[in-house]
């Protein structure tokens, strides 16, 4: 039963991705979006960079870091036009990755066919005529279902996906801002029901709304199911206190509608919206969570899609910020409250301020802040407009924002494969990588996601885990990832170690090395050279040099 | 003895390196020597708002099964399902039952209504507050990083101060190192055939990084890699017969006393524990919060048994950022509320007490009519640790603005 349907699935997105394959390839459509591309949307003011030290930073914060193709296409069309392709992805062929993602065939399903497919481990027992709730009989559970059946194989396909996209996909600003919303509007794997939902919640909350406006980002992730499981919503209801309907009469087991939880309307006000020093109370708190009493999920173990529900909705008039929400409004009250905090000054300027730790410094310029504030209230929160601010401001091409950000975990990685041209199936052997590192992806348990700034990455058990991976890396190690370092050593150049060091640091820092960091590798090949001098060899081993350099401390900024 | 060992490794360690490789902090391990002060304190966050109602139930207070009528733990009585009377006002949630022998063996002492004089219930502001040691103000440095600074050891050990989680958490931000590691066993570069030259390159490359953050973080890196790679951690057997649960928690707190064990200069660990945010299904005697509860209860019975009469030198402290709503929400479940319970255990600690200032759960008496009120500012608690276990006269720098005079809890003595 589960076979046969997962089959019929499997047909269907094979379908679906050849048919969406089809219609995002070829030359015409490339050559349609280029022709209606107006010249340059983003004006990078005069700099004295050079083009190089443009795409290198371009590269590195726009994208998960330098390629050697990606270089040359921003070389190729310049770095403003390369930027102005980045706001349509649409505009970007990227077969390869379209194809590799068919893999995936839990990517296109939606939470009730992932329920049909990957049933919660109990009710496979059940099936099975085993009992979950006893321990012995859990270990036999876990052997007895095929581990392509097991729930986790959802998280499992959805970490491939995001390391393919990230390491390859053409997209690159796609994937970035990908990886940023959803950080923002954090769910996490590890609660619940949340593990059947959270493809969708990607796919279809997150992913169309990168270049729209962000209230329409934000009404998807409101009303998303796994955002309403994640922070509890489903289940705040109208207070039992105010409204019982028989008074006396004991709760049932099992729940029921009883009262209201303020998870959701705390996290929306602090962490979504207005930032904690928004201008909000505990009392408003209480009134945006009645705003929300009755969004809930239909079925939430099997079918998983949004449901209002009327009768557990709060109908007394509410005051937010000041604000009255008339009585009577029904599911319309949240919207009034979505409408009212997504055009907010203080979601402006915290909005403002996250993108720009993101994409410029970890301390944002007040100024910058000011002014991309200004644009996101003055354009209604549009978001290429506000991403414009920031691509286009002074202090994006700065020398002082230039390789001044140490990268995360996954920007770390993911850099390390591009710089080396590699390419990734993304085997799970690349994200327990990162989890070492201290970036499980989409399993970060609280709603503030992953932190952002150096300061929460730099220690002394990371770095060893960064090292650690940068050698495994350049000795092609990592299972399901392949680089290759010799290629990018001419044969001629291979006895020279200042020529394979010029080479190698030109793949994959793109910049000119640190003196220092210079000094350090040139030392050690000097010993090794030393060393192998009793034996025959005596040319400089590439490996060595790249896994140098991967681990470097330069190597850790972007 | 000793001495000789700490001594050992830190010379070996420089012996490993070439000529060419004299990192400056090296100049400084090169003369450390054993501190006489041995004692070692934990700190362990409960994150995410752990119910202290529920921890240490106040099974005389009838308010408490009127406003928790599914939640509430039951009174002392027949089986293991109700709570383990600690006194006529307070037991222990029967998950904890295995820290009943150290409550009665007078090592463990509970502060309950503690929490901040400044209360917020946003869990990353009262997180942060907690950790920087300050009443509603955030600060660069956190309060165990400037207990470190306020109680020097020079020379110090790479091993100071260690965080057993893979990212270091805000009360050990600071300008004294600390190290972050997920595992000992995780702590070790893999340089596979290149071996010791690459491991030398990076420490190299690290102490001449021009980034300071990454150049400060190589240098302790390496230094406290040297000590860990010679001390064979990862082989020391639990003692006493401990039996560590399985567990993410329990598996820190055994590398902690393998760390303390090792006698590598450890004074300050710190550790996280998660998943205490009960919104949705709480549970009572059993349940989501019985499970975390009996984890945090194993693993610091195990870790108490496994270094014996070394306790006499260590000190662990639990902490949350707020407690829960009293009144349970519609969910089965509690809401963010204000103040909590913590627990200090030791060998030198006063214990068989639960302590501070309980004014009951009366409606009049709680806060904004919905939380369990601060009675007890949890610097207090803090403050008296550091005093007292670790030493640390001068604290007005670790607590700015923090009276202690007017809030002796005499944990100890």
């Amino acid at each position: 039963m589960c076979f046969k349907r997962s089959h019929l699935i499997f047909a269907a997105v094979l379908a679906l991705s050849a048919l969406a394959a089809g219609c995002a390839s070829g030359r015409q459509e490339t050559a349609r979006g280029e022709a209606a591309n107006p010249a340059g949307r983003i004006a990078i003011p005069p700099s004295k960079w050079t083009a190089e030290k443009q795409t290198n930073h371009v590269l590195n914060r726009l994208a998960y870091g330098p390629s050697p193709s990606d270089v040359q296409t921003v070389q190729q069309i310049g770095v403003a036009a390369w930027i102005d392709r980045q706001f349509h992805p649409e505009w970007i062929p990227d077969d390869a990755v379209t194809a590799k993602l068919r893999e995936f065939p839990t990517l296109a399903m939606n939470t009730a066919e992932l329920y049909a497919r990957f049933p919660p481990i109990p009710v496979q027992a059940k099936l099975a005529g085993l009992n979950p709730a006893n321990s012995d009989d859990r270990e036999m559970i876990l052997h007895a279902i095929p581990k392509e059946d097991l729930p986790r194989q959802i998280p499992v396909e959805l970490v491939a996906a995001k390391l393919v996209r990230a390491v390859e996909s053409k997209r690159q600003l796609q994937e970035v801002l990908v990886d940023f919303w959803f950080n923002h509007f954090n769910v996490s794997v590890e609660k619940g029901q949340v593990k059947w939902m959270v493809t969708s919640y990607e796919r279809d909350a997150i992913r169309p709304h990168l270049f729209g406006t962000f209230r329409e980002l934000l009404g998807a992730t409101a009303h998303h199911p796994a955002m309403l499981f994640y922070l509890d919503n489903w289940l705040s209801t109208r207070d039992s206190d105010e409204h019982s309907a028989k008074k006396g009469e004991p709760k049932k087991p099992g729940g029921g509608r009883t009262g209201l939880n303020e998870n959701y309307a705390r996290e929306l006000l602090e962490l979504h919206t207005l930032g904690v020093n928004g201008g909000y109370t505990q009392k408003d708190v209480r009134e945006v969570a009645r705003c929300f009493t009755g969004w809930s999920i239909d079925m939430p173990r099997y079918i998983g899609d949004f449901a209002y529900r009327d009768k557990a909705h709060d109908k007394g008039s509410k005051v937010v910020l000041g604000q009255v929400i008339p009585a009577g409004g029904g599911q319309e009250d949240g919207e009034r409250i979505l409408d009212l905090v997504a055009s907010h000054p203080s979601t402006a300027r915290f909005i403002a301020t996250k993108l720009i730790r993101k994409f410029v410094s970890d301390d944002p310029p007040p100024a910058l802040v000011e002014k991309v504030a200004h644009v996101f209230l003055k354009s209604g929160g549009n978001l290429p407009a506000v991403y414009g601010a920031i691509f286009s401001s002074e202090e994006f091409w700065s020398d002082r924002a230039f390789a001044s950000k140490t990268k995360t975990p996954l920007e770390y990685a993911v850099s390390a494969v591009r710089a080396l041209g590699g390419t990734t199936n993304g085997d799970i052997a690349l994200a327990q990588a990162l989890d070492r590192m201290g970036e499980p992806l989409y399993r970060s348990q609280p709603p503030t996601g992953f932190p952002e700034s150096a300061e929460a990455w730099v220690n002394a058990g990371a770095l060893v885990n960064r090292i650690n991976f940068g050698l495994a890396l350049a000795a092609n190690r990592i299972r399901g990832t392949n680089v290759d370092v010799s290629k990018y050593v001419k044969p001629a150049a291979k006895n020279s170690p200042d020529a394979v060091l010029d080479s190698l640091s030109s793949v994959i820092l793109g910049r000119p090395l640190e003196p220092p960091t210079r000094v350090a590798v040139r030392e050690a090949l000097a010993e090794a050279a030393g060393e192998e001098a009793h034996g025959q060899k005596r040319t400089p081993d590439p490996l060595m040099v790249a896994g140098l350099l991967l681990g470097s401390p330069e190597f850790q900024k972007q | 003895m000793k001495i000789d060992r700490r001594f050992f490794l830190k010379s070996s360690g420089l012996a490993m390196l070439g000529i060419g490789f004299a990192p400056g902090f090296l100049s400084r391990a090169l003369a450390a020597r054993a501190s006489p002060n041995k004692k070692v304190l934990i700190a362990i966050f409960q994150r995410g708002g752990a119910d202290g109602l529920s921890m240490v139930p106040p099974i005389g207070d009838p308010h408490y099964y009127s406003l928790r009528p599914t939640l509430a733990i039951s009174r002392p009585g027949d089986g293991e399902l109700t709570a383990v009377a600690l006194d006529d006002t307070f037991g222990l949630h029967p998950a904890l039952a295995a820290l009943k022998r150290f409550y009665d063996g007078g090592s463990l002492a509970i502060i309950h209504a503690v929490g901040s004089p400044k209360p917020t219930r946003s869990h990353f502001d009262a997180q942060d507050f907690m950790e920087a040691g300050t009443a509603g103000e955030l600060s660069q440095d956190g309060w165990l990083n400037r207990a470190m600074q306020a109680y020097p050891q020079n020379p110090s050990s790479a091993f100071r101060a260690v965080a057993l989680q893979q990212n270091l958490p805000r009360s050990l931000f600071g300008t004294v190192p600390a190290v972050a590691m997920g595992s000992i066993g995780d702590f070790k570069l893999r340089t596979g055939r290149l071996s010791t030259l690459a491991s030398r390159s990076f420490e190299s490359l690290y102490t001449r990084a021009l980034d300071v953050a990454i150049r400060n973080t190589g240098g302790e890196t390496f230094e406290a890699l040297h000590l860990i790679e010679d001390a064979k951690l990862e082989e020391v057997p639990a003692q006493n017969g401990a039996e560590y649960p399985n567990s993410t928690l329990a598996k820190r707190l055994r590398d902690i006393a393998r760390l303390i064990r090792a006698d590598i200069g450890l004074e300050i660990a710190a550790t996280d524990c998660g998943g205490w945010d009960t919104h949705v299904s709480q549970g009572n005697a059993q349940g989501q919060l019985a499970g975390r509860l009996r984890e945090l209860g194993d693993s610091l019975a195990a870790f108490a048994t496994d270094l014996g009469d070394q306790m006499a030198d260590v000190c662990v402290v639990t902490m949350t950022e707020f407690g829960r709503t009293v009144r349970e929400n519609g969910n089965r479940g509690t809401d963010h509320g204000t103040a909590s319970a913590m627990m200090v255990l030791g060998g030198a600690v006063r214990g068989r007490r639960v302590l501070g200032n309980w004014r009951g759960l009366s409606e009049p008496n709680l806060y904004e009519g919905r939380d369990l009120a601060v009675g007890t500012d949890f610097r207090a608690v803090l403050a008296e640790v550091l005093a007292s276990h670790l030493g640390i006269s001068k604290l007005t720098p670790v607590f700015p603005g923090f009276d202690r005079s007017a809030a002796a809890l005499r944990l100890f003595g």
